[in-house]
């Protein structure tokens, strides 16, 4: 697929647009072997044709970034953000809808930084990333969230035929009028594959545990919110983000039904599900 | 009774909603959480910062619920300092007033 390789400018950039959650982001390089990781990584979310809404220049260093198992920090500095994690350091001006990485030529890094912008960009509209597996069946997105080895993975690899898998990760969640739409993400966790480019309307989140046999109870909204906050990926020390954040976890258990789903891991827990 | 009175403010650096007739409140700071009875909700959006904690007890909380002044205002205060502990609700001996 070269539609992605394509001169930006004539300063010697080469160019592959991501579209996620239908946002397209351009990350630019001189570096065209890793443009090709960034392919093989991002196939099926490059976007040929529609402008970039936001740019990023990756700059590419040889090695010895400052701590490698550092966490992550995300904050904002005189209307830039700054990211920094032990592989990457990252900037980024949303009004100027330009940023630079610093990294070195692997995919997880600036894959660590298209996830941080878009929660910055799905928390001032009413979306969010969540730690969640997602599939669409009979033109419905089910949400299946928890924390590290609730099941999300599991869920993903007992999907039926019929089902299309969004992620078995990050899902997206995106507020569209009064509706929630989850979309498919790059965003791979344990299966190790990206999830289909597609969106569907979301019917349903499951707040996932495991159990010896398969029950769906309904969650208080209270407690959906609270659990729902818990597992919502968000990076940023800002209380207004923050702030935001906590509106549109209300809002979205308000919109969508949440249940917890007790599931034994075999193939019957899908004949709940849809 | 008591001889001074309290005066209660919601603090700024929370987020707080009503879901299902019940008030969800979270610190911005830590992201912590909280949900309100229905009593404590009614106390918690009459913390204008200008309103004593005994005239809300009388006027809100007596008015809507069955139960006496005395033990009302001695769960509210209790209440009001659970909250302050967190740093969601400011309490004062004066009036508060906020930016």
């Amino acid at each position: 697929m070269p539609l992605s390789m394509q001169p930006s400018d004539g300063s010697g950039c080469l160019e592959v647009s991501i579209e996620i959650g239908g946002i397209p982001i351009a990350l630019r390089t001189t570096d065209s072997s890793f443009l090709k990781i960034l392919h093989d990584r991002y196939a099926n979310y490059i976007k040929a044709s529609s402008p970039a809404e936001f740019t990023f220049d990756v700059e590419l260093v040889s090695a010895g970034m400052a701590d490698p198992d550092a966490d992550v920090r995300v904050w904002i500095e005189g209307g830039d953000w700054q990211f920094e994690r032990g592989d990457f350091r990252a900037e980024w001006n949303p009004e100027r809808r330009q940023g630079r990485i610093r990294q070195t030529a692997n995919p997880y890094s600036v894959d660590s930084v298209l996830r941080i912008v878009h929660t910055l960009l799905l928390a001032r509209e009413g979306g969010f990333l969540l730690h969640a597996s997602s599939a669409v069946r009979n033109g419905k997105a089910f949400l299946f969230s928890g924390l590290s080895e609730a099941g999300k993975t599991t869920m993903a690899r007992l999907a039926p035929p019929d089902t299309s898998l969004l992620t078995d990760e990050a899902s997206y969640v995106r507020r569209v009028g009064a509706r929630y739409v989850a979309y498919g993400t790059p965003f791979a966790g344990d299966l190790g594959e990206p999830g289909k480019n597609i969106s569907a309307p979301i019917a349903a989140l499951y707040l996932l545990a495991k159990s010896s046999e398969n029950q769906i109870t309904p969650v208080e909204p209270a407690e959906a919110v609270r659990r729902l906050m818990r597992n919502i990926l968000f990076f940023a020390h800002d209380e207004e983000l923050v702030r935001m954040v906590f509106q549109s976890a209300c809002a979205f258990v308000a919109a969508v039904p949440v249940f917890q789903l007790s599931f034994y891991p075999d193939h019957r827990v899908w004949d709940l599900i849809g | 009774m008591p001889n001074s009175d309290k005066y209660i403010a919601r603090s700024t650096a929370i987020a707080s909603r009503i879901l299902a007739d019940e008030m969800i409140i979270m610190s911005a700071a830590d992201s912590t959480l909280f949900s309100l009875n229905p009593a404590g909700t009614v106390i918690w959006e009459a913390a204008d910062g200008k309103t004593p904690l005994l005239r809300i007890v009388e006027d809100k909380v007596c008015a809507e619920f069955d139960i006496g002044i005395e033990q009302a205002y001695a769960d509210a205060e209790e209440f009001v300092q659970g909250l302050a502990e967190h740093g969601i609700l400011l309490v004062s001996d004066v009036p508060i007033i906020q930016k």
